[in-house]
């Protein structure tokens, strides 16, 4: 008996932890955003649900408005139509109604577009992104270079990537290689492209910014989540522009500085190393609470 | 006063043989219904390139598209895969050009503007009839060189035009330097000068052959917006062609106005084609906004409401229109300040939008309805177009746009006012003038059923791709993650409904030709009150030959 509430808190564990790694990408028959792990994403999806207090019910005041006019001005409940065709009173109303509705939706709008665009401080870190036909391309601005290519995961590679859990390594946006960002830091991202434009989504943080040939664009995520993160390109960019996902893992300082120290000599070893570190933890949380579950 | 020319005129001067009538015509009529036959069958052909690509897009994974590769252009094995995503892009790309270019622009202003705005205004015909004959016979080249570039080689290896209906460079220039884009730059040469020539046309009539008495002030509403159709046409088809020639010497001719490597700048173009671009979906939406005013008024029996408020809302829209074009553009690094003033431009479109939406209700109100087949049309018009208006509102912000831009969430968007906008416009016109056009009336059991299956039909295409945009789906995926499975499938079935329609559509029309029921003059009663519904069902070959005097 014991043995069995043993296996089912150690059950349901995984999955509540599996689910909270999974709560960075789509799930099914999902209506609304990814969840944030960036303050700026927090606010788009504020901003969001703000704008819908005021879509939804014009567009139901419309709605409404048709059905008052079907019920009560069809022919057989009034025969005979008023001659009506000018009334300023009405006319100044739903002119300067929408302009204050617009006002209301301005002020945050552009309070959020200057988020977008003020940094909290100076980026401790710079990471550029290249995109290509069909994959992306990292390099980390430090002292000893870390360059590598971020390429959609083939089926036939999981086994030697160690991803053959299809739940956090999702067909189409799990990549062989993430970008690995420490958690809490705020991090300058250059994005620009080497043949045709691309464009470099993040959901979970808000980013999107288009890959353009010849131009260095810069925006900018501070993300405060761990986790594994996926997002995809998002400008037409050829025949493979549905297969080059965009992987990011956020993990603790101390895991990125060890990985940054091996990735300098050889990136797929550092996060093979990454990985497990990341593997050992979750481990070790998993114990805590099973310990945790049985004392009590 | 009209009744006199109403009556039928044996000395009409019909040309004789079917060349003479229909090739040579110079009669605005003829040509109308040229424009309208050409719109169905393009509508036709680019409505199924969309059944394809929901077909597809019905499950994860590719389903149809390495078949289709197979068989139309040979591919064998893995390259029938790579092929099929190619073809999938083509495909995109061919929907948005057909349906643009060769479906809403002519079945609305080759169309029924070249039918009705001249009647509207009583003139006996368009200022430059032979001009308008060459208007309508430019488009079946365009169309076909399109069609063409689908079958010839665009990136090396692989066939037709995968780089959407904005052709973006470098894509559209180094990564795909087959003859596939320049068959498609052709076509758009080609079309856009039709159009010019049809706006020049347009914009001449209506300045200097309304009937006497009739002041711009008292024009018909859909001759207003034809107006200002025509303007923004001619004013915004030329930067399409520049940019475009700029694209094609970039290709052919060793110019680099859009490749940084020879100090070109790639988002150049997208300003150029943006500018055009914007201006563009006014010019599908403003004569539906027209006919969905006469056909209020109509079936409410009243007068339209707010006349002069609503023709210059109208201009107003025509107008911002042409400073908003970046508001598609706001993640390819605009500055903060550029985006700021595309944020505040774009908003100002709501205000004129919204006059439109509440005018047409208040010419309902007080009024007198019949729910006749053209009616409904438009009521589902007024409510699916807020539906779009409305998260247009909520794209206009570009720090919103940051979540949105690139996913499903505009793909909605763009359908609610262009898929369920325009073309409820377009079927709501059919079904007020069909009786006019044809002298036969349509089944109305037909057509109550045609709009009931599309009405489901479409809405449940586009609503679920709402949801698909926010958790995040971009557009122009040939296969998405697992996740997005489900809306997708709704989608997709929707569109299968929505296919269904337009066959009740074409049967209704065979049904109404067969059985040659004769309609009246004016079958909707005293609420029609322009100067078409005056003359015979169908009009005379030639109206209007005493002019009609405006009191």
């Amino acid at each position: 008996m014991k043995f069995l509430i043993q296996a089912v808190w150690a059950l349901l564990a995984t999955w509540l932890l599996a689910t909270q790694a999974h709560a960075a990408q789509p799930v099914d028959w999902q209506l609304g955003f990814q969840p944030a792990v960036t303050d700026i994403m927090r606010e788009i999806d504020w901003f969001n649900t703000y704008t819908l207090w005021f879509i939804i019910p014009i567009s139901l005041l419309v709605l409404l408005l048709l059905v008052i006019v079907i019920l009560r001005f069809r022919r057989g409940a009034n025969p005979n139509p008023s001659k009506t065709s000018h009334n300023t009173t009405i006319e100044v109303i739903w002119t300067v109604g929408p302009v204050i509705i617009l006002l209301c939706l301005a002020i945050p709008s552009f309070q959020l577009l200057n988020a977008q665009y003020s940094p909290p401080e100076e980026p401790q870190l710079t990471i550029k992104a290249t995109g290509y036909q069909w994959y992306w391309g990292y390099e980390y601005q430090v002292e000893e270079e870390v360059s590598f290519d971020s390429i959609l995961l083939a089926d036939d590679d999981r086994a030697d990537y160690g991803k053959e859990d299809r739940g956090e390594y999702p067909r189409l946006l799990a990549v062989d290689n993430e970008m690995v960002v420490p958690v809490g830091m705020t991090v300058r991202l250059l994005v620009t492209a080497g043949d045709v434009i691309h464009s470099y989504a993040m959901p979970a943080f808000g980013v999107k910014m288009d890959a353009v040939p010849g131009r260095m664009n810069e925006t900018w995520f501070k993300a405060d989540r761990e986790g594994l993160y996926y997002g995809q390109c998002s400008e037409l960019c050829g025949k493979d522009h549905a297969y080059m996902p965009i992987g990011v893992r956020v993990v603790s300082v101390e895991q990125y500085g060890a990985w940054l120290a091996a990735a300098a000599d050889d990136v797929e070893a550092a996060n093979a190393q990454l990985m497990a570190s990341i593997e050992a933890e979750k481990t070790v949380e998993l114990a805590a609470n099973e310990a945790q579950k049985i004392e009590e | 006063m009209a009744g006199a020319t109403a009556a039928h005129d044996a000395h009409d001067h019909k040309p004789v043989g079917f060349i003479r009538r229909w090739v040579y015509s110079t009669n605005h009529k003829d040509i109308g219904t040229l424009y309208l036959i050409f719109a169905i069958i393009a509508g036709v052909i680019g409505g199924a390139l969309s059944i394809f690509m929901r077909w597809e897009l019905q499950e994860p994974g590719i389903q149809i598209f390495h078949g289709l590769a197979a068989m139309v252009y040979g591919f064998e094995g893995d390259a029938a895969i790579d092929g099929g995503k190619q073809m999938y892009n083509v495909f995109t790309t061919a929907h948005g050009l057909i349906m643009i270019f060769f479906m809403v622009m002519p079945a609305l202003i080759g169309g029924f503007a070249n039918w009705m705005v001249p009647i509207m205004i009583g003139a006996p015909d368009m200022a430059f009839p032979r001009m308008n004959n060459i208007s309508f016979w430019l488009l079946p080249p365009a169309f076909i060189l399109l069609l063409l570039s689908m079958f010839v080689e665009g990136p090396t290896g692989a066939y037709g035009v995968g780089g959407g209906w904005t052709i973006y460079p470098p894509l559209s220039t180094t990564g795909q330097p087959g003859p596939a884009m320049d068959f498609a730059i052709l076509s758009l040469h080609i079309a856009g000068a039709s159009s010019i020539l049809g706006a020049i046309n347009f914009i001449t009539t209506i300045f200097n052959m309304r009937a006497p008495g009739m002041t711009l002030h008292k024009m018909p509403l859909f001759a207003w917006s034809v107006l200002i159709t025509a303007f923004l046409l001619l004013l915004s088809l030329p930067v399409l062609a520049g940019g475009i020639t700029m694209l094609l010497t970039d290709r052919n001719f060793g110019t680099s106005f859009f490749s940084p490597e020879g100090g070109g700048d790639p988002i150049l173009f997208q300003h150029l084609f943006w500018f055009f671009g914007h201006p563009e979906v006014y010019i599908l939406i403003l004569p539906a906004f027209g006919i969905v005013s006469h056909i209020v008024a109509t079936f409410s029996r009243k007068p339209v409401f707010g006349y002069l408020g609503m023709a210059y809302a109208m201009v107003a829209i025509g107008a911002v229109g042409f400073i908003v074009w970046a508001h598609h553009m706001y993640t390819v690094g605009l500055s903060l300040d550029a985006q700021r003033y595309f944020v505040f431009a774009t908003m100002v479109i709501a205000v004129p939008t919204g006059v439109k939406i509440f005018s047409w209700i208040a010419t309902m109100w007080g009024g007198s309805l019949t729910f006749r087949t053209p009616m409904l049309w438009a009521l589902g018009f007024i409510f699916l177009f807020t539906v779009g208006g409305v998260t247009g509102v909520q794209l206009a912000n570009a720090g919103l746009d940051r979540a949105m831009h690139d996913t499903y969430y505009v793909v909605a968007h763009f359908h609610y006012v262009l898929s369920l906008g325009a073309v409820f416009g377009i079927f709501a016109a059919w079904y007020y003038w069909f009786p006019k056009m044809t002298g036969y009336m349509y089944n109305s059991w037909i057509a109550k059923t045609h709009f009931w299956v599309m009405f489901i039909g479409v809405n449940l295409v586009f609503f679920p791709q709402h949801f698909l945009g926010l958790a995040g789906m971009p557009r122009r995926y040939i296969d998405y993650p697992d996740a997005y499975a489900g809306w997708n499938a709704v989608s997709s079935y929707g569109s299968y409904l929505s296919a269904i329609g337009v066959v009740i559509f074409l049967f209704g029309v065979w049904e109404a030709f067969a059985k040659k029921r004769q309609a009246e003059d004016n079958p909707w009663g005293e609420g029609a009150t322009t100067l078409e519904w005056k003359l015979s069902s169908p009009p005379p070959f030639h109206q209007w030959e005493q002019l009609p005097r405006i009191k």
